[in-house]
């Protein structure tokens, strides 16, 4: 078996001794140029005038181009074609790229930029939340409202009902591999373009729209980036452009990366949020209806923000069944950088609105809010393995002869047939021992004047597929060489998160040969194209199932050979163990190659997967968006300085649902990883903007990311070993983003620490850095 | 300038632009691409190497390392932590077996600091690594890999001699040397770690053509002790002076372990940390807490002030053009100092406010008082409004009480990225009452609490 197996990361060698190559360690061919942007300083207004005399004369510069020099599009937008490469007359943000700067060197382009003297009529910017809605600055035609149900009614009809507001930052992705590219002239004007990106496919098409191409004369190929996260899923379009329109003009390779302070001023961030909410519920904690307005700062241009807002919308019922809900959802435009994808793409936004509201409900009916949650949460899935209920069995529930329940829908009307939380939260609360320790805080809190603990637990269930529904789709290209060795592409795309090597697993165990037997290739579109963004947590999903069908198709062709050779069904023949099975004989992996070749067999396939069953209309709010639900849970423990607000993790325990993993060592470092960075979000990372719309926060010197000693001193990881009812690749679920949002246990843990304080609702706003904190335990002791 | 250093075993000899980082020269020159740049302002660790010198080995970050600084040294990067058969280093096998990497670009960077780590026997892990950051693995496999390879023997092939080089005349190695020099050349950059001086270059782009390097002048690497005070020469590392602390004061040394980082503690000075004038460093503070003393000499002029007077205002210190600061020196003896330094991140992060207290009680009552705060105004200086009220007056919380409020009179302070103005006022007012909980001996840090 391959699948299944701890095995480390297909790269983890060449890491840890410097030998794997990112963009910029890539050999160059001498005489390569270096590029940098020219950014703008004002936040919005109009360019008069642009003096780049003493650009063009710096030492090392060999060209600057402005918006006048590109010969065919300037557009490097994922979305609208509302995002110029280089300004045209309009400025949108401070940080726009207005003029790019062509040197033999990295440096020489950097200093030749400071010499620009760019004249503006400055118009005043909209740049905050409440700029926008008085100038009802926006993209689309007004707010999207979904709606489930008669909500004024059953919150008129509710027993209780609490109203507030919860604000959340946004988040810089910090990637540790800035955004790069290498574009590479080739014969008859074709571009070869090397970029750290998400989405390959893209930045061919960008490219050749840039260079009016099509796009079978443009080849992009990415063999891994130094994380993405969603960062580059869209942004590293204007680096891939920039090089590939220099490179046609000089006729020399061009390279580009963005230091890391420019990489934080253009690029966009996770979007942030203010998410008003106004709930009814009966005196266990029910909810019986939920108003929600979710407003977010797209920035200047629309990016991927529709549906990352959609998303959003999308998880404004986590884990609970809301009998009646509005969802309303306004997406502002404003003059700071264009918001853009980001692990969990909107849905960790709309998931803390529902817990926030969670959370409140416990307060104000004083109920431990684990209790309030689980009343509120989805009917489970119904007991069904195939076998084993109805008559004469001991599980007469949710079988056969069992009355229908109805059944439970989002609010946007998709049932929830694969619910599995209340096992698994049952679950981690005796792991955790939660019951005990949250007496056991309650006692601490009683002897302590200055600081105090707080524990909190929250679940997941985050939809899979990407909404777009077309996107939906992967391709592989699998060769078999007559030595028995296997080369594997696809679609997607190596981040860090271990897909090539979940896939190769995949492939070996199609096979039935060890996954050394198995190149992990170049993600190339000149082998698969017409790809999706390896993004929505689908990658191995996707791709998976592609590589599947692909080495199936030569796996039928060889048994059919042996199947004729030996006079034998072909449903006989078994790959397993690295060899061929034919009855009683058998022969090596190798050898069957080596025979399937001399009979002149194909040995290559493509391979192709669409996720079934889908349907949705984002306008009208219903359908069926998602294959599945992947699920998790978690509970953290903290402690907080009132004199201060300084705080930290002590403890998380979480329990995470990965299907029949393919690989658990992988799938534990996406939960471990994707919780710190969701806890990050909501405490220490904050992006300020200064009154002029200047990103302040533009470096690691100001902005926080969680260092090695901010992870939980106890941090226990395990998976929900249950296979998908979801007929995925091998049972297994997504697990890229999901786990991002069990660091909200974290946030609502400060809240518990700070409710400690005093008798009235903390109110904690996002992120909680000390500061927020000392003001939340300011309110609670008012 | 000549220089000449190990570089993964090999002696190298470069002529070096005086500011040509490690990092770049690496990369561009050498095809050395193991080493990565994150940030190229020494926040990230990912371009972290092994520097050995006369003292051990360091790990420090090479994008803010200037070539004329590692002359005399040896270096050892990621290519160069496993044997030159291709064997690998235990933290490597390590890293590999506990799933320490996923995307990559930042093992390299803790390869070197653990790899530095492990040769010292070190296993307090947190704050090997304090300046390496990752954004994919959430770190807790990185630490199961380096207490993995706590116990695995160190191998040989990571030690380095260290190479024999003549003097070198952009370093100067005496004192009279270094300073006739300076004062003919005023308009001259000193550079000591250049963890401040190296962002001139890498982020402001700045052309520093005449320089002079600290880190051969062997009198301002000096410490000396007597029975009631430490010495250090302005040019002693951070890490150095937390060594020596340790003992004498910790509550400041718990604040140095949050200073920086590893990597920047092993370049940064403490003269440099005074010298740069700058509102938010973590040294004066507390070193004016302490009631320290500065030493400054201008060609053959020595002159001595207590530090507090050093701060003019914003941007200006009393240090005249060519005069430089030669060290500092603080008492040994001050039982009831406490340094509290807050900042968005427990590591590595720029304090939004550090306050120092030093308070001398007698039978009951305030008999001396040393209050001082860094990121409250302009430059470091004291209380003077709160230490006043509280001096003659019972040491009580009532009194406490009344002294926190006179902070709104001492400072005020701005707001930032870091901060707002209320937050730091009324943070200030805090810390004094943390620091009468602290002496009574309650809990009030929550990095000594655990689940």
């Amino acid at each position: 078996m391959s699948v299944a197996k701890s095995l480390p990361h297909d790269a983890a060698a060449l890491h840890v001794t410097g030998a794997a190559r990112y963009i910029d360690d890539i050999p160059t061919p001498a005489g390569t140029l270096h590029l940098a942007f020219g950014m703008s300083q004002i936040a919005c207004g109009t360019i008069r005038a642009m003096n780049l005399e003493k650009v063009k004369s710096a030492a090392g510069v060999i060209a600057v181009l402005t918006a006048d020099d590109l010969p065919y599009a300037n557009d490097v937008s994922p979305s609208a074609h509302d995002e110029p490469l280089l300004a045209t007359r309009q400025v949108h943000y401070i940080g726009q790229p207005l003029f790019l700067v062509v040197a033999d060197t990295h440096l020489a382009a950097r200093k030749a930029v400071q010499l620009a003297l760019i004249d503006y009529d400055q118009d005043t910017p909209i740049l905050t939340l409440e700029d926008a809605i008085a100038a009802d600055s926006r993209f689309e035609d007004g707010p999207r409202i979904w709606t489930k149900g008669d909500v004024d009614r059953a919150l008129n009809a509710a027993p209780h009902r609490v109203r507030g507001t919860i604000n959340m930052g946004g988040q810089e992705h910090f990637y540790l591999e800035g955004q790069a590219a290498l574009a590479l002239p080739q014969e008859g004007g074709d571009m070869v373009v090397h970029s750290s990106t998400q989405h390959p496919t893209e930045i061919q098409h960008k490219v050749a729209e840039a260079l009016g191409l099509p796009m079978h004369a443009v080849r992009c190929e990415v063999r891994r980036m130094g994380g993405g996260f969603g960062g580059k899923e869209s942004q590293g379009n204007a680096l891939a452009v920039g090089c590939a329109v220099a490179a046609r003009l000089t006729g020399k390779p061009c390279k580009m990366r963005y230091d890391r302070d420019d990489d934080m001023m253009i690029t966009g961030k996770r979007h942030d949020f203010r998410i008003t909410y106004d709930a009814g519920f009966d005196s266990d904690g029910r909810l019986t209806g939920v108003d929600f307005t979710q407003m977010t700062r797209c920035g200047w241009a629309l990016d991927l923000s529709l549906p990352v807002a959609d998303r959003a919308m999308l998880h404004a019922d986590n884990a609970y069944h809301l009998p009646s809900a509005r969802i309303t959802s306004h997406r502002f435009k404003t003059n700071t950088q264009s918001a853009t994808a980001f692990r969990g793409f909107g849905g960790p936004q709309g998931v803390l609105g529902i817990e926030r509201v969670m959370d409140h409900i416990a307060a104000t009916l004083g109920l431990d809010p684990v209790v309030v949650r689980q009343r509120n949460y989805y009917a489970a899935m119904p007991f069904d393995n195939g076998a084993g209920t109805g008559a004469g069995t001991g599980k007469r529930y949710g079988g056969a002869y069992s009355p229908q329940a109805a059944q439970q829908t989002t609010p946007y009307h998709m049932p929830v047939k694969d619910f599995i939380l209340h096992d698994m939260t049952a679950a981690l609360l005796a792991s955790c021992d939660y019951n005990t320790r949250r007496a056991a805080i309650a006692d601490w809190n009683a002897g302590q004047s200055v600081l105090k603990k707080g524990i909190a637990f929250s679940p997941v269930k985050f939809g899979i597929s990407f909404t777009l529904t077309h996107l939906n789709q992967a391709g592989a290209l699998v060769h078999v060489y007559q030595d028995g060795s296997i080369h594997m592409n696809h679609g997607g795309t190596e981040m860090g998160q271990g897909l090539f090597q979940k896939v190769a697993q995949v492939a070996a165990e199609r096979f039935g040969v060890d996954v050394t037997a198995v190149k992990i290739t170049a993600t190339d579109t000149g082998k698969v194209p017409n790809t999706s963004a390896t993004a929505a947590s689908s990658g191995t999903d996707l791709n998976g199932m592609a590589v599947a069908n692909a080495c199936d198709t030569i796996r039928d062709r060889i048994a059919a050979c042996l199947a004729d050779l030996h006079q034998t069904p072909a449903a006989d023949i078994r790959f397993a163990d690295g060899h061929v099975h034919v009855g009683d004989s058998q022969m090596t992996f190798a050898e069957a190659a080596q025979t399937a070749y001399l009979n002149r067999i194909s040995l290559s396939a493509t391979g192709f997967y669409k996720t079934p069953d889908l349907a949705w209309d984002r306008i009208k709010g219903t359908g069926t968006p998602f294959f599945y639900f992947a699920q998790g849970a978690a509970v953290t423990e903290v402690v907080i300085d009132t004199l201060t607000g300084e705080n930290r993790i002590l403890r998380c325990d979480i329990l995470h649902d990965a299907g029949a993993s393919l690989n658990p060592a992988l799938d534990i470092g996406q939960v471990e990883g994707g919780y710190v960075q969701g806890a990050g979000w909501l405490t220490t990372e904050e992006l300020v903007w200064d009154a002029k719309g200047h990103l302040r926060t533009h470096a690691p010197a100001t902005y926080k990311i969680p260092a090695c000693s901010d992870r939980p001193d106890v941090f226990n990881v395990a998976l929900w070993d249950q296979p998908n009812p979801a007929q995925t690749i091998y049972r297994s679920k997504a697990v890229g983003e999901p786990p991002f949002m069990l660091g909200i246990s974290a946030f609502l843990a400060l809240s518990d620490a700070v409710a400690a304080c005093g008798s009235a609702y903390p109110d904690l706003q996002a992120p909680a850095t000390a500061e927020q904190v000392l003001r939340a335990v300011q309110r609670a002791r008012a | 300038m000549n220089v000449t250093f190990l570089l993964n075993g090999e002696t190298v000899q470069v002529d070096a632009e005086p500011t040509r980082t490690l990092l770049d020269w690496l990369r561009e020159d050498n095809g050395l691409c193991g080493t990565k740049e994150g940030c190229n302002e020494g926040d990230c660790g990912a371009c972290t190497v092994m520097v050995t010198d006369a003292g051990g080995a360091n790990a420090l970050n090479a994008c803010i390392l200037f070539l004329p600084q590692l002359h005399g040294k040896a270096v050892r990067t990621v290519e160069g932590i496993s044997a030159p058969d291709g064997s690998l280093h235990p933290v490597q096998q390590a890293m590999i077996d506990h799933h320490g990497s996923q995307c990559g670009f930042c093992t390299p960077g803790f390869i070197a600091a653990m790899a530095t780590g492990h040769l010292a026997g070190r296993t307090d892990h947190d704050d090997v690594l304090a300046g390496n950051l990752c954004r994919c693995t959430g770190y807790a496999p990185i630490v199961r890999a380096a207490k993995a390879a706590e116990a695995a023997p160190v191998p040989a092939w990571i030690k380095d001699d260290l190479p024999a080089v003549d003097a070198a005349p952009y370093a100067p190695d005496t004192l009279d040397a270094l300073a006739d020099w300076y004062a003919a050349n005023t308009d001259a950059t000193l550079i000591a770690g250049a963890t401040d001086v190296g962002l001139w270059v890498t982020k402001q782009l700045r052309d520093l053509s005449q320089v002079a390097f600290l880190n051969r002048c062997a009198p301002l690497r000096a410490i000396t002790q007597t029975d009631d005070t430490i010495h250090f020469g302005a040019a002693v590392t951070m890490t150095e002076v937390l060594d020596i602390i340790r003992k004498a004061h910790p509550s400041y040394a718990e604040m140095i372990r949050r200073y920086g980082s590893d990597q920047v503690r092993n370049a940064a000075t403490i003269g440099g940390n005074i010298a740069n004038g700058s509102p938010i460093g973590d040294n004066p503070p507390a070193l004016i807490a302490l009631g320290a003393t500065l030493h400054l000499r201008h060609a053959d002029k020595t002159r001595d002030l207590p530090l507090e007077d050093f701060f003019i205002a914003y941007g200006k210190q009393d240090r005249a053009a060519g005069e430089l600061v030669t060290g500092v020196t603080l008492p040994k003896q001050a039982p009831a100092l406490r340094c509290y330094k807050i900042s968005k991140r427990f590591d590595q992060d720029i304090s939004a406010v550090c306050g120092c207290f030093n308070v001398t009680i007698v039978d009951g009552v305030v008999t001396h008082a040393r209050i001082a705060f860094g990121g409250m105004a302009g430059t470091p200086h004291r209380a003077h409004g709160v230490e006043a009220a509280l001096i003659g007056q019972p040491w009580t919380a009532q009194t406490i009480q009344g002294a926190a409020a006179y902070f709104a009179k001492d400072y005020a302070p701005m707001s930032d990225m870091r901060a707002s103005a209320d937050y730091r006022l009324q943070v200030a007012q805090n810390l004094l009452h943390r620091y009468f909980a602290d002496l009574s001996g309650q809990a009030t840090s929550v990095l000594e609490v655990t689940s």
